[in-house]
């Protein structure tokens, strides 16, 4: 199958939306997975695609990379329609799927080359790419070495590099910190972020509400297939609700002279005699300031004072009136919770 | 300010991708084979079904057979050679599902899907690869037949000929691996089907002991099995044994002509339901 249309026909079309999706519809049997999805993601922004497992991020993402075909609805890529071009889309865009898409039998350098030449780089090109590759994600030293032997983090930049050789204008990344520690995820978060100040157009879907803050300019939330929510990070986080100040004194008998304290600066106090918690709503760090400083002047010994913000289980339950469901059947991935999320939260 | 101008503006800020061209079909296969040899260097004992095996079956074979199984005029070490190297042969079907099964399985498959590539290019190349990967087991096992007396004795005409039926029967064997490692879900699934069938079916043969003494139906079935073609013809065509008993069913007369005849009938049958079960494996 040979490809004649001039490589410029894949960037002509760059004044409108990267990303566009209109009424996207997908069912397997009876099942609906995604449900009437329509989106746009203008140029060198970032959408992030927030919902639990099972919700239809992934197959929305298949859809919008070609190896899955609509039911029905329609959608494009850089301008090209990923049902009647999809070659245009696939030289247009990168993908890094959920599942690990690198060869572990190759190493890092080798995944890079093999990609490279299937994209009909020449050789020189895809050497001189690879190098600067693995340098920008911190592979040079491993880009020798067989990718099994790689670690999570490790296997997680190298397919995103292997997405980054052609230099794609569009990039979807699924999940892609799902099963990173804590230091790798704030790592890959910085290099996306660069990505995007190069002019990088980013769908990402993710299941943690932090990640999309941290890094998408719009948030659709997706449950059942369907969209849920839409808007800015803020936007979202004022829907569910504002974020709130937890804090444990150190003796019990402390507790009510805290609880008579803080109602003094704050509107509304809930006690937590077991835990020995204050918990009260905040605008945010400048309420929370404002409370240290109070504590801290005070006899009060306090065990911890911290800032509880919404968590996606928090915008669920506002959304919907009820508690995300637990991933069913592979539940690996609710124990890959971020620890700093679930710190956070303490 | 010209059109071009005005889109030029607005293009500053973007990624532009590079300048290329998808690549042509070979650099895509040759891609895809190359990453194959890559693994076996990774993995060496992946040649272990290509190499240990079978030299193993013509040891066996040659020294615990070899001396209650006699061949009037010929050498059963001869005359066991050409079963070894069409039972090998046929583990290219195994070969090919086994990788493409282990392929499909995992998410690089979703990675080749979503390059500028044709998807047949994942199938050619791995088709390829198994040919190679055979080949080597059919030269190890040509050294070995030389160590233990084996020898080709027609000239190199007829010798070419004999390495070219197996390969071609190998290209009629690499379609039902694609079929089979299409339609099973898991590599153990695979083994166990081709263990059960592709096995068994490499006994039922010529392979290893004439067909005369096998009971009526059972030297019918095995006289009309392809392999006995091939296996037949090589032996003629090497001269490693005679030609078929009067009683012996049709094809094994026509040794050559069958080996072609059954090549191009099983790629006829297979070839469409294989790439039929690949492209509904890999679209959703």
């Amino acid at each position: 199958m040979t490809i004649t249309t001039d490589a410029r026909a894949v960037r002509d079309r760059s004044t409108g939306p990267a990303i566009e999706a209109e009424h996207l519809v997908k069912r397997f049997g009876d099942m609906t997975a995604v449900d009437d999805v329509s989106f746009s993601v203008p140029q060198g922004t970032v959408l992030g695609l927030l919902g639990p497992n099972g919700a239809g991020k992934t197959t929305t993402v298949r859809m919008m990379t070609t190896l899955s075909r609509p039911t029905s609805g329609s959608a494009r890529v850089a301008g090209h329609d990923v049902v009647r071009d999809p070659e245009l889309v696939r030289r247009s865009m990168g993908l890094t799927g959920q599942a690990a898409t690198v060869d572990e039998l190759l190493t890092g350098r080798e995944n890079l080359r093999m990609m490279g030449s299937l994209y009909g780089l020449p050789g020189g090109e895809v050497r001189r790419l690879s190098s600067e590759l693995l340098e920008r994600f911190s592979l040079t030293d491993a880009g020798n070495k067989v990718v099994k032997d790689y670690s999570g983090g490790m296997r997680r930049r190298l397919d995103l590099a292997v997405s980054l050789i052609a230099t794609p204008p569009v990039l979807f990344l699924d999940e892609p910190t799902t099963g990173l520690d804590p230091r790798s995820r704030v790592e890959l978060w910085d290099v996306l972020r660069g990505l995007v100040r190069d002019g990088t157009t980013l769908l990402l879907t993710t299941q943690y509400l932090e990640e999309a803050d941290q890094l998408a300019d719009r948030i659709i939330v997706i449950n059942h297939g369907r969209i849920i929510a839409q808007g800015t990070p803020l936007e979202l986080k004022d829907q569910s609700g504002k974020a709130a100040i937890v804090l444990t004194v150190s003796h019990a008998d402390q507790l009510e002279p805290a609880r008579a304290l803080l109602a003094a600066h704050v509107p509304e106090v809930h006690v937590d005699v077991a835990a020995r918690q204050l918990t009260a709503p905040a605008d945010g760090l400048s309420d929370m300031t404002r409370v240290a400083t109070v504590f801290e002047r005070s006899e009060i010994v306090l065990d911890d004072l911290g800032l509880q913000r919404p968590s996606l289980d928090d915008v669920f339950l506002s959304l919907t009136g009820h508690r995300a469901e637990p991933p069913s059947g592979d539940g690996a991935e609710s124990s890959t919770e971020p620890s700093t999320q679930i710190e956070e939260q303490r | 300010m010209t059109d071009s101008a005005v889109k030029d503006a607005t293009r500053v800020a973007h990624v532009e991708p590079h300048d290329f061209q998808p690549p042509g079909f070979v650099r895509q296969v040759t891609t895809m084979v190359w990453r194959s040899l890559k693994h076996i260097k990774r993995q060496p004992e992946m040649l272990t079904d290509v190499t240990i095996q079978p030299v193993m079956f013509v040891l066996l074979f040659a020294f615990v057979f070899g001396g209650s199984i006699v061949i009037p005029g010929f050498n059963y070490r001869e005359w066991l050679m050409p079963g070894i190297m069409a039972q090998t042969m046929a583990f290219s079907a195994f070969i090919v599902a086994i990788g493409l099964n282990m392929d499909l399985g995992k998410g690089i498959i979703d990675r080749f899907r979503s390059l500028p590539i044709s998807r047949g290019s994942v199938l050619v190349g791995r088709s390829i690869y198994s040919i190679i990967h055979s080949s080597i087991g059919i030269f190890v096992m040509s050294l070995t037949g030389l160590a233990i007396g084996w020898r080709i004795h027609n000239g190199v005409g007829k010798a070419l000929l004999a390495f070219a039926l197996l390969l071609l029967f190998g290209f009629a064997m690499i379609w039902v691996g694609i079929l089979v490692g299409s339609s099973m879900r898991s590599p153990e699934a695979v083994n166990g089907l081709m263990f059960t069938t592709i096995f068994p079916i490499t006994f039922l043969a010529n392979t290893f002991a004439p067909t005369v003494g096998m009971a009526g139906w059972l030297r019918t079935i095995a006289e009309w099995n392809p392999i006995s073609s091939l296996v037949q013809a090589m032996r003629e065509l090497w001269g490693n044994g005679p030609e078929a008993l009067p009683g012996a069913a049709l094809p094994l007369h026509h040794p050559v002509l069958t080996t072609v005849i059954w090549s191009v009938a099983i790629t006829a049958v297979v070839a469409p339901l294989a790439v039929r079960a690949f492209i509904r494996r890999t679209t959703d």
